[in-house]
């Protein structure tokens, strides 16, 4: 820095700083708009009447036809329950088995436990239709086919692999030294876990339970290999199977409006976790 | 007391490892099993095996290898573009500047939607005749009239690379940005103190320090990519143009309902992936051991 600044007079040095920083903000706005416009147009096209929506205003004309024909459409109401319940209760099954493998995992010496984390791993990174024969079968067997449960059965496939993962590098991050001292007064591994362990996981809880609910929310192959009729589908399936009666008939203002609103409680929540999010997400990457 | 311990251990896990049974091991056995049968899927009961005829029907089929192909096309495409724009957004976010805490969190919404989402957004801005982007080509005096991006066949896998780049961007930024902040910070200082040029502090420290993190994030974004299903699912529908192998393998079962030739098909998908899989793998060790 110093050296640098000899070079030039005051001014000019004030100047160059005052471009490279209009440089960097003019290179974050430009990332934004990338980002976020495509979401934005839908929320524009979304307030547009029929006639208004082919014009090409950039301003929402904040008629909301649309929202309130989608929310009077039974099978999209009927979707959106059926994703959050699927998601909730995979997210939670997910959550309570994963943090008993994750202390294992995390805290316990065993041989084969390097192993057992290398196929975890693995599976996370499965091409989800290997299996698909295969459950269709188990959910046969079950007597799951065409019901949301088949599909919480079927998700702790993508979500438990990927929680244990997260799980187990958050519970290698805590101090040991309570723990020990609750080891020596002869505490049982399970009450370490639920009295000491648990009270300090809240977050690291609540930001994977969250990557997990959005995991399951926005699943799309077994959602639609596993559901037969329009009352049981998932959102991404519900939407993606929608078409108008015609090519020039599609109801893109629905579709629209619709894609803002399932996405909306997402993005919500992304931004309320932002920081917990970021540190789930590379927590189960880079520390691999 | 070592002893003890492994049992504890074990008992834990022993949620995981049932649930991992169910869901992944025996199914999994159960679709290589079928690959050998002649079974249908409305009643998968009745079968006799047929020895390796499924996988000899499954290579025979030029729609399969159309389907390879457009899968390493898309997967080598998008995640070269991803990581080039990935890294250059993330030296951006990884200076200082007013909101840099929201800015991260909003590049998270396209990875936050569902791909369907994303797909039917985009369907709708490369819309032919109403679409913004046609539209916006035509005022700038790029085109005389709109593209049919979604639907003509020599356009559609650019199409699905685009908004693949766009959904998972933000993911590869994250990873790297995580790569980035671990780089200390005197480095750069004693550096710049040494007047060594900006475009030679990046080539010569950022890239090497940061190459172990964009190699983590390259491997998940392959197998990620390899794997695609909905985006090419949703936009194209049955256009063989952008159909991948998940795609094909799932028609032979499901549409077809031809549970050998669908496992079969699915079988090779594994096998394809897992060799990728560990190619790269062995490179980045290569890679650490030699770094």
């Amino acid at each position: 820095m110093a050296r640098k600044s000899q070079h030039y007079s005051n001014s000019t040095y004030r100047k160059l700083r005052f471009l490279k920083r209009a440089g960097l903000y003019f290179g974050v706005l430009m990332v934004l708009a990338y980002m976020l416009f495509p979401y934005y147009w839908a929320i524009i096209s979304s307030t547009k009447t029929p006639e208004n929506l082919y014009s090409f205003s950039l301003l929402p004309s904040l008629n909301f036809g649309n929202y309130i024909s989608l929310f009077h459409n039974p099978i999209f109401i009927g979707a959106i329950l059926n994703s959050a319940f699927v998601a909730f209760s995979s997210s939670l099954i997910s959550l309570v088995v994963s943090i008993l493998a994750a202390y294992a995992l995390g805290r316990m010496n065993f041989r084969l436990s390097r192993m057992v984390l290398i196929c975890v791993l693995m599976i996370s990174v499965f091409p989800q239709v290997v299996v698909l024969s295969g459950m269709f079968e188990v959910i046969g067997w079950l007597g799951l086919y065409n019901r949301p449960t088949a599909l919480v059965f079927s998700y702790l496939l993508l979500v438990l692999p990927f929680t244990t993962w997260v799980l187990t590098s958050f519970i290698r991050d805590l101090p040991q030294e309570l723990e020990e001292a609750a080891l020596i007064d002869g505490c049982s591994r399970f009450r370490i876990l639920t009295h000491v362990l648990l009270p300090l996981m809240g977050p690291a809880i609540a930001s994977t339970g969250l990557l997990a609910f959005i995991l399951s929310w926005n699943e799309f192959l077994f959602a639609l290999t596993f559901i037969l009729t329009d009352e049981n589908r998932t959102v991404p399936v519900a939407m993606g199977l929608l078409t108008g009666s015609s090519r020039y008939e599609y109801p893109f203002g629905q579709v629209m409006a619709a894609s803002v609103t399932v996405t909306l409680p997402l993005l919500i929540l992304v931004l309320i976790f932002q920081r917990k999010i970021v540190s789930g997400l590379t927590a189960g990457a880079v520390k691999g | 007391m070592r002893n003890r311990e492994a049992t504890t251990a074990w008992l834990f896990l022993v949620p995981l490892l049932l649930a991992l049974t169910a869901v992944a091991a025996w199914p999994l056995a159960r679709n290589v099993y079928f690959s050998f049968t002649d079974a249908f899927l409305d009643n998968p009961a009745d079968y006799n095996f047929v020895g390796f005829q499924n996988f000899l029907t499954v290579i025979e089929d030029s729609v399969f290898w159309g389907a390879v192909r457009n899968t390493l096309v898309f997967t080598s495409v998008s995640v070269l573009l991803e990581t080039i724009l990935g890294f250059a957004i993330a030296l951006l976010l990884h200076r200082a500047f007013a909101g840099r805490g929201l800015v991260r969190a909003a590049i998270l919404v396209p990875w936050a939607m569902p791909m369907v989402v994303s797909a039917k957004i985009w369907e709708w801005m490369f819309n032919d005749q109403f679409g913004l982007i046609n539209k916006g080509l035509i005022w700038l005096g790029f085109l005389d009239k709109g593209i049919a991006w979604t639907a003509d066949p020599s356009l559609i896998l650019g199409t699905v690379i685009f908004i693949d780049v766009w959904v998972t961007t933000p993911f590869m930024v994250l990873l790297i940005l995580a790569g980035l902040q671990l780089i200390p910070e005197e480095i750069y200082e004693a550096a710049e103190v040494s007047g060594v040029p900006a475009w030679k502090r990046l080539w010569s420290i950022t890239l090497p320090l940061a190459t172990p993190a964009i190699g983590v994030a390259v491997l998940f974004r392959t197998l990620d990519a390899l794997r695609m299903f909905d985006l090419s699912y949703v936009l194209a529908a049955n256009n063989e143009k952008a159909m991948t192998m998940s795609i094909y393998a799932r028609d032979q079962l499901i549409s077809f309902q031809d549970l050998g030739v669908g496992s079969a098909a699915s079988t090779w998908v594994f096998l394809i992936i897992g060799l990728i899989a560990i190619a790269l793998v062995s490179i980045l060790r290569l890679d650490r051991n030699a770094g």
